[in-house]
């Protein structure tokens, strides 16, 4: 397979059901390899059936071991289910260990649970737009859940849940994950609240603690009001109330028209990444013509120029390109 | 352009199959092949052959690791190389077998699809190095 593979194949062979070929898929769009953009691009008008839930937390909550109850009753729906777990990757090395498969214990076996694990890769903000893509393969490929699995730890993390419809933190108790939430901006973007080992003691009171938090939030509409739900993810107690908070999020999604909005706002998102993308290598090549950014630094520190005239100058041969095709229109 | 490319990290699945439940040389080697800037994935204990199978499959990862001890390598290889091969995933995975394995045994695994196997006391610079010539070009 590794030769004369040509994205419309790769893509045919998605879409006709085969693993090999979705597995494949996302390896490109991981890779950025060669021509993953036209691969992304071939899947889009096969997408957007599935419901994609984001699921985010410290370390130790027991994400994977919730993401795999929830696969599970999900396959006794008769659903298929696409997981991707993403875990942070070595700043160093780059190498990492992608350990949450070990925890998918339910559904090991079972072809119709499809869990890619991704590393992070130390991709600035690039991170999300791969995960993003790998959505669309699952979506593409027929799944009717995708769950993505992050350590709600930052930012990053942040902007990968952001590609889910549903999104669930989870906590755990007596923790002092109040806390490091509040740093991370997670609050924010949580729809579920999962307090999970709620067997422990103290699950009441982060319960309680949540509860106050979630009071003080200000939501911009009055919409939907975020749900806590306590669960015992080993044991499988809560997973139905979760399930159903789920089911209640996407009807809520649904029937007020947020469904769409998001999905809106997910697709002008990206529109304006890949143009960042494009235009931030045209003008890297640009520079790289002109002498490259050393010699450009060399001349900042010599205060021979400013690094305000630099960009302008880099930047005006390009704009007055498209002022000039604005006079004569492109043939539409 | 170059928008695309050079992102690319080597992908190995390390794995335990069958019932021995020893796995400190699958840790021990997860953290070195970690180290040299590999994507690993570890399956943890006790895996039938179906389920590495699936897991090499949906991480399309592009060594396969498999650690074992317990000599039952002749029943259980040959039938993680079969499911690959049903999944069009064996002519583009590397495999290595890393473990106890009598010299007899040996050359029949290769014959069956096994690309290398280093025994107890290898030292791990040799394995890398072998995985970094021989990872399957993508």
């Amino acid at each position: 397979m590794s030769t004369g593979e040509s994205e419309n194949d790769l893509v045919t062979q998605l879409l006709a059901g085969k693993h090999r070929a979705l597995a494949r898929t996302i390896t490109k769009i991981e890779n950025r390899a060669p021509g993953y953009r036209d691969l992304v691009a071939g899947l889009h008008e096969h997408t957007g059936d599935a419901e994609v839930i984001g699921i985010t937390g410290s370390p130790g909550a027991g994400k994977s071991t919730l993401v795999d109850k929830l696969a599970l009753s999900y396959r006794e729906e008769g659903l298929t289910v696409g997981v991707i777990a993403v875990d942070p990757s070595s700043p160093y090395t780059g190498g990492a260990v992608l350990g949450d498969r070990i925890r998918m214990a339910s559904t090991t076996g079972d072809m119709d649970t499809f869990v890619r694990s991704m590393g992070a890769r130390g991709q600035l903000g690039g991170l999300s737009t791969a995960t993003g893509d790998a959505i669309k393969a699952f979506d593409a490929f027929g799944m009717d859940r995708i769950i993505v699995e992050t350590v709600g730890a930052g930012q990053n993390e942040v902007d990968i849940v952001r590609t889910a419809d549903t999104v669930a933190v989870l906590v755990q108790p007596e923790s002092g994950d109040d806390i490091q939430m509040l740093k991370a901006g997670i609050l924010e973007i949580g729809d579920v609240f999962v307090v999970n080992k709620a067997d422990m003691a103290g699950a009441d009171r982060t319960v309680k603690q949540l509860s106050e938090m979630l009071e003080g939030r200000n939501d911009g509409d009055d919409g939907w009001k975020p749900e806590i739900v306590e669960t015992v993810a080993t044991s499988g107690e809560g997973i139905d109330d979760l399930l159903e908070t789920f089911a209640a999020h996407r009807e809520y999604l649904e029937s007020s028209g947020a469904l769409e909005e998001k999905a809106r706002a997910r697709y002008a998102e990206e529109v304006r990444t890949l143009l960042r993308e494009d235009a931030g290598h045209l003008l890297e090549d640009e520079l790289e013509r002109r002498g490259g950014i050393e010699s450009v630094v060399d001349r900042i520190a010599a205060r021979e120029i400013d690094p305000y005239t630099v960009a302008d100058e880099i930047v005006t041969p390009l704009e007055r390109c498209l002022d000039a095709r604005e006079e004569t229109p492109p043939h539409r | 352009m170059s928008v695309e490319g050079d992102q690319r990290a080597i992908r190995c699945l390390v794995a335990k199959v069958g019932l021995d439940g020893h796995d400190r040389g699958a840790h021990v080697i997860s953290r070195a092949f970690r180290d040299a800037g590999f994507e690993v994935i570890y399956s943890g204990l006790h895996n039938a052959p179906d389920e590495i199978v699936q897991a090499a499959v949906q991480e399309d990862v592009d060594v396969l690791g498999i650690s074992i001890l317990s000599g039952a390598h002749n029943t259980l290889i040959p039938k993680i190389v079969a499911g690959l091969e049903e999944y069009d995933a064996f002519e583009d995975t590397l495999i290595i077998v890393g473990g106890v394995i009598p010299e007899k045994d040996k050359e029949p695994l290769r014959e069956k699809g096994v690309d290398a196997i280093f025994g107890p006391g290898t030292p791990m610079k040799e394995t890398i190095e072998f995985v970094r010539e021989n990872a399957p070009e993508r």
